[in-house]
């Protein structure tokens, strides 16, 4: 029987898609609690493959046959000897390739809509890590929101849409990934923003983007306007696109809101946080399409693969945003934190560019969920 | 330099190369016996500490220089003796207490090298058991001495052999390291 390889986009259209198949994750217990491939309809098994050495024989009637089976662990090696072993047993079996890496760093493109005067706005839905990255076109000319370290994703993007990269923003300081932005930005000789507030010991040049502050892409001048939204990062900003489009960055999801204390300061930003989003997000229009910068749960996805709602919607719906106690609104936001995302601390001193860690160890850095809310 | 009974080369190997080398050199080992795992695949710490857990080795500890990593093991069969004859027995709190006194006394760790070099307390003497035959001349026999292994059962035997040669003032610290809530003081990074 034959052992097939498989990519991390292939897996992607699979839980997007909402497909039924069987994981066997041969990392080991502590890296598969940690973090997994996530999806609705996936039968798991965890068994590292270091207790598979000698044979499969003794897990072999726990793996389906009528299902699809794919073999998964951290790189793609261990993956490939246990899938050998199984397809020598006379099962057909897949492996991922590349691994939890690839998956790590897949991104999946999915157009959100369209702009009034022709543009569009796409979504860069990073499925294994629950990032969100934003292309705005219109006339020849994007603008990049949130990129991530795959930098040659949106620039191929841009290439085959025929566009040129002129502005990328940055809505905050990042904590759970490692942001593209700059690198881009010196790519394509474009503008690289970034709030103020949250760049005040980073080492590079950048434009400050400040309240009010409008962006134009292409000469039909779609604006992105900036909107200061701190509480996540005290300089967060929120842009709203064509009078259409809310990118409100790791401030409000779409089940969760922004956790106010990576940067260390939760009591003293869960005030700002509780203003954004009780006061200054209240006074926008109900019909805005909320684009954050995450999804926490695979539950998050719309059909498409796209992570939108209607913010009149998530006023409605959002536990978060439904909290009348301010007291109440303080100890959800700060008395019950999830563990902070991995290598958190490295990554916003590399997002500072006080740090130039080699790729490997940038990969190994943003391993794991972004863990960047609070429900 | 931390010494090992055996070393396996495992770099330039990514997983799951390093893990199948190091379990099978492991059936080749002697039980108690260190070893040693070099390799460059940084994902190889988190296994073999997973691997050894699973498996029932002893994991030592990780040492990185120059991106080449060495692990250090030490076989176990997860069963160690548990039964001890030397008399004199002294617990973990009361070495803890006689060290904080400041007492004259000398602590004698007859652990392997690579588990003393990971963790011991503060002061403490390493005289691995296999060694202590050749050592016995370089102490005073008038000396009160503490010997303290992992469990209390190469400390025992060391302890055996102490009063043997005529040391008078012996004690077997039980259980030892695996319950050592006192300070620690590593040899290595």
């Amino acid at each position: 029987m034959i052992v097939t390889p498989i990519t991390a986009g292939e897996v992607a259209k699979k839980v997007i898609n909402k497909e039924n198949f069987f994981i066997l994750d041969v990392r080991n217990e502590d890296a598969f609690t940690d973090w997994k491939i996530e999806g609705e309809s996936i039968q798991y098994m965890n068994i590292p493959y270091f207790d598979l050495i000698d044979g499969v024989e003794e897990i072999l009637d726990q793996i389906p046959t009528d299902k699809e089976v794919i073999v998964v662990c951290a790189k793609e090696g261990s993956s490939i000897f246990v899938a050998e072993m199984i397809a020598e047993e006379g099962r057909d079996v897949s492996y991922l390739q590349g691994g939890m890496k690839a998956w790590s760093e897949h991104l999946e493109p999915v157009k959100v809509g369209d702009l009034k005067d022709g543009g569009a706005i796409y979504q860069f839905v990073r499925i294994g890590k629950g990032c969100l990255s934003y292309m705005i076109v219109s006339n020849g000319e994007a603008v990049i929101v949130d990129a991530t370290r795959m930098t040659d994703v949106f620039i191929d993007f841009a290439k085959q849409l025929d566009v040129k990269i002129t502005n990328v923003l940055d809505t905050h300081l990042h904590a759970d990934h490692i942001s593209g932005g700059r690198k881009i930005a010196e790519a394509v000789n474009g503008t690289y923003w970034l709030p103020p507030k949250d760049a005040t010991e980073v080492t590079f040049d950048y434009e400050p983007l400040e309240d009010g502050r409008v962006i134009t892409v292409g000469t039909s001048k779609i604006d992105i306007q900036a909107l200061y939204s701190p509480g996540h990062t005290i300089g967060s900003t929120s842009f709203i696109v064509d009078n259409a489009y809310l990118l409100s960055g790791d401030i409000l999801f779409i089940d969760s809101i922004g956790r106010p204390d990576l940067a260390g300061l939760a009591e003293d930003w869960v005030g700002d946080l509780r203003e954004t989003l009780y006061s200054r997000y209240r006074g926008l229009a109900e019909d805005l399409l909320v684009l954050p910068a995450h999804f926490m749960i695979i539950e998050e996805l719309n059909e498409d693969g796209s992570v939108s709602e209607k913010l009149g919607k998530l006023f409605a719906n959002n536990h978060g945003l439904n909290i009348e106690d301010e007291q109440e609104f303080r100890q959800m936001v700060t008395g019950n934190l999830p563990p902070q995302p991995n290598a958190y601390q490295e990554i916003r001193q590399m997002n500072m560019g006080k740090i130039a860690p080699d790729e490997e160890t940038q990969r190994e850095m943003e391993i794991g969920p972004n863990r960047c809310a609070v429900r | 330099m931390i010494q090992a009974d055996l070393i396996v080369d495992a770099k330039g190997l990514a997983c799951p190369m390093p893990i199948v080398k190091t379990k099978k050199a492991m059936k080749e080992l002697e039980q108690g016996s260190v070893m040693e795992v070099q390799a460059t695949d940084k994902g190889s710490t988190a296994d073999i500490k997973a691997w050894a857990e699973s498996s029932g080795h002893q994991y030592l500890g990780t040492t990185e220089k120059d991106g080449m990593l060495a692990h250090y093991l030490r076989k176990s069969d997860g069963q160690e003796k548990e039964e001890m004859s030397h008399p004199h027995v002294a617990s973990n709190e009361e070495l803890e207490t006689a060290l904080s006194n400041r007492a004259e006394v000398i602590v004698l760790d007859v652990r392997e090298a690579a588990e003393f070099a990971f963790g011991h307390i503060p002061g403490a003497q390493s005289l691995p058991l296999g060694e202590i035959d050749i050592a016995l001349s370089d102490l005073d026999k008038e000396a009160s001495i503490y010997v303290v292994c992992r469990s209390g059962s190469r400390s025992d035997m060391a302890s055996q052999k102490l009063s043997a040669a005529g040391f008078k003032d012996v004690k077997n610290v039980v259980p030892g390291m695996s319950g050592w809530n006192g300070p620690i003081e590593k040899s290595v990074q």
